[in-house]
Parts: C-alpha cells; sequence; structure tokens
C-alpha cells in the first residue's frame, strides 16, 4: 500500500504531504507517525501541508488527532505551509484547527520545536535540581 | 439557466472521494474562478463526497456548468439511495453529527456555496445540490 514517507532530522520527524489524500492514507500516517515517535524517540513533528490544495475536515480532524497523539508521547507537532486559500476555506467552514501549532514555513517551524524542545529540557534539568537540592 | 456540460461520477470509496475533489477543481479551472473560490467548492464537495459514501452508503455526484444570462457556475448534485435524513435542521448545526465526524459538513458545505438545497426521505436517500457562481 501507498504511504506518506517520514523522515527523521535529528530528535525531529518531517512530513511532506505532496499527494491528495485519500482516508486510508490519512490514516495510515496518523498509525506510521506514532510508532515512528517512539521508534525515534522524537520530541517533535513538523507536517508540512503546502502542497495541499485543500483541507477539510476530515484532513483538518486527522493534524489534530496526530497533534494530540504526539503530545500524549511527549512530542509537539507544527504545521507549516498553509497556503493562504486553504486558511480562508478553513475558517468559512468552521474549522480553526484549534490545538494545532501552525508555522509559515518549514524554517519557522524547525525553530518553534527547538525552542520547544529546548525549553521542555531546562524544564526536566530544572526538575532535576529540584530532586536533587531534597537529599 | 442553460447547461453547458455535465458530468456524473460514482462515490463508492474514499479513492473516489479524491477523483471527484479533481474533477470539480478541473471544472472550476475551466470556468475561470479565482483560486480562493476553487478551494472553497473543492472543499464543499470533499465534505459532501464523504457524506455520500459514510452515511449514504454511496452513491453518485452530477458536476454541471451552468450559464444564466452573464453569470456562469458550477453545480454539483450529490445523490444517495441510503437511509435519509429524519431532521434537515439539526443536520446542518455545526457540531451535530449521527457518525463519527465532526458534524461540520452540510452547514460548512452550505457556507462555501453560493446556493445550497438539500432534500432527504427517510428510507429513500439524501440529495444535495450546491452552486458557486464566478
Amino acid at each position: 500500500m501507498e504511504r506518506i514517507p517520514i523522515l527523521k532530522m535529528g530528535r525531529f520527524l518531517l512530513v511532506t504531504i505532496q499527494v491528495d489524500m485519500h482516508d486510508r492514507l490519512a490514516l495510515a500516517l496518523q498509525d506510521d507517525l506514532t510508532s515512528q515517535i517512539v521508534k525515534w524517540k522524537a520530541r517533535g513533528v513538523l507536517i508540512d501541508i503546502s502542497a495541499l490544495e485543500m483541507v477539510d475536515s476530515f484532513i483538518g480532524r486527522m493534524l489534530g488527532t496526530i497533534a494530540s497523539m504526539a503530545r500524549l508521547l511527549d512530542s509537539d507537532t507544527v504545521v507549516v505551509g498553509m497556503q493562504p486559500s486553504v486558511a480562508i476555506t478553513l475558517v468559512e467552514l468552521g474549522l480553526s484547527l484549534k490545538g494545532i501549532r501552525t508555522a509559515l514555513d518549514v524554517e519557522k517551524g524547525m525553530a518553534a520545536l527547538q525552542d520547544a524542545a529546548a525549553g521542555s529540557d531546562g524544564n526536566l534539568s530544572g526538575a532535576d535540581r529540584d530532586e536533587n537540592s531534597q537529599f | 439557466m442553460r447547461i453547458l456540460s455535465s458530468e456524473r461520477m460514482e462515490l463508492r470509496s474514499s479513492e473516489d472521494i479524491v477523483s471527484a475533489r479533481q474533477a470539480v477543481r478541473k471544472k472550476a479551472v475551466a470556468l475561470g474562478l479565482g483560486l480562493v473560490d476553487q478551494t472553497k467548492i473543492v472543499t464543499a464537495a470533499s465534505e459532501l463526497a464523504r457524506n455520500t459514501l459514510d452515511y449514504g452508503g454511496g452513491g453518485t455526484v452530477l458536476l454541471e456548468t451552468l450559464e444564466n444570462g452573464v453569470r456562469s457556475g458550477l453545480r454539483l448534485t450529490f445523490e444517495d439511495q441510503g437511509p435519509g435524513i429524519a431532521n434537515i435542521t439539526q443536520a446542518l448545526t455545526d457540531g451535530f453529527t449521527s457518525g463519527n465526524g465532526m458534524g461540520l459538513g452540510l452547514g460548512g458545505a452550505k457556507r462555501l456555496s453560493h446556493e445550497f438545497e438539500i432534500t432527504s426521505t427517510p428510507g429513500e436517500g439524501t440529495r444535495v445540490s450546491i452552486l458557486r457562481w464566478k
């Protein structure tokens, strides 16, 4: 079966959706991404939708589901490259993609993931210090 | 109103939804719709095609290019012989869903179109028609 490739870039996973997805392909991507997050202990997922000429409620819901699943697996998700016509249509459709972080392009999206990962690493070491100070 | 071209497509699988989207995009481009208008009608078509498949058990879509005096437009009519919709007002409410979707399909498709018509008879099927003028 046809699959959407997932690339590993350091601590992050990169997905570029370049095909007009049918529903089973979208569901396969959810499955593949969650197992790859665990396999590589990925800290973030970047989903590039710049080639998508349309996002309907099905694809919108899939993006939301991926972000929620990734969150549960301690990974941040950023959706990048949405075309302006897609954004206009999504709002009129009634889908505001709440809970999904977006960035204008891959570079800004990567920077956002790096910041988020650095922030949570910082918190972690902070927590470690607190723990140590108790002893 | 004059019908300039018409084409009927089957909606039996999720691949058919993709084909229908692509056919709608082609017609919208041929009609000379701008990118935002193309995206709106393609998105509305995708929502309605999915409804036809998921709730109507499959059906057809009729794509028609129309001319009404100086205006031209694209009309899409989705038909199924499924269980039908008992309460159309409820079905048009955002957030209401009888399946596992988000309940945006019908209301969203209506907002993305200039004209919207729905007729449904429980036990016989549903017919939804949308039109976007250039």
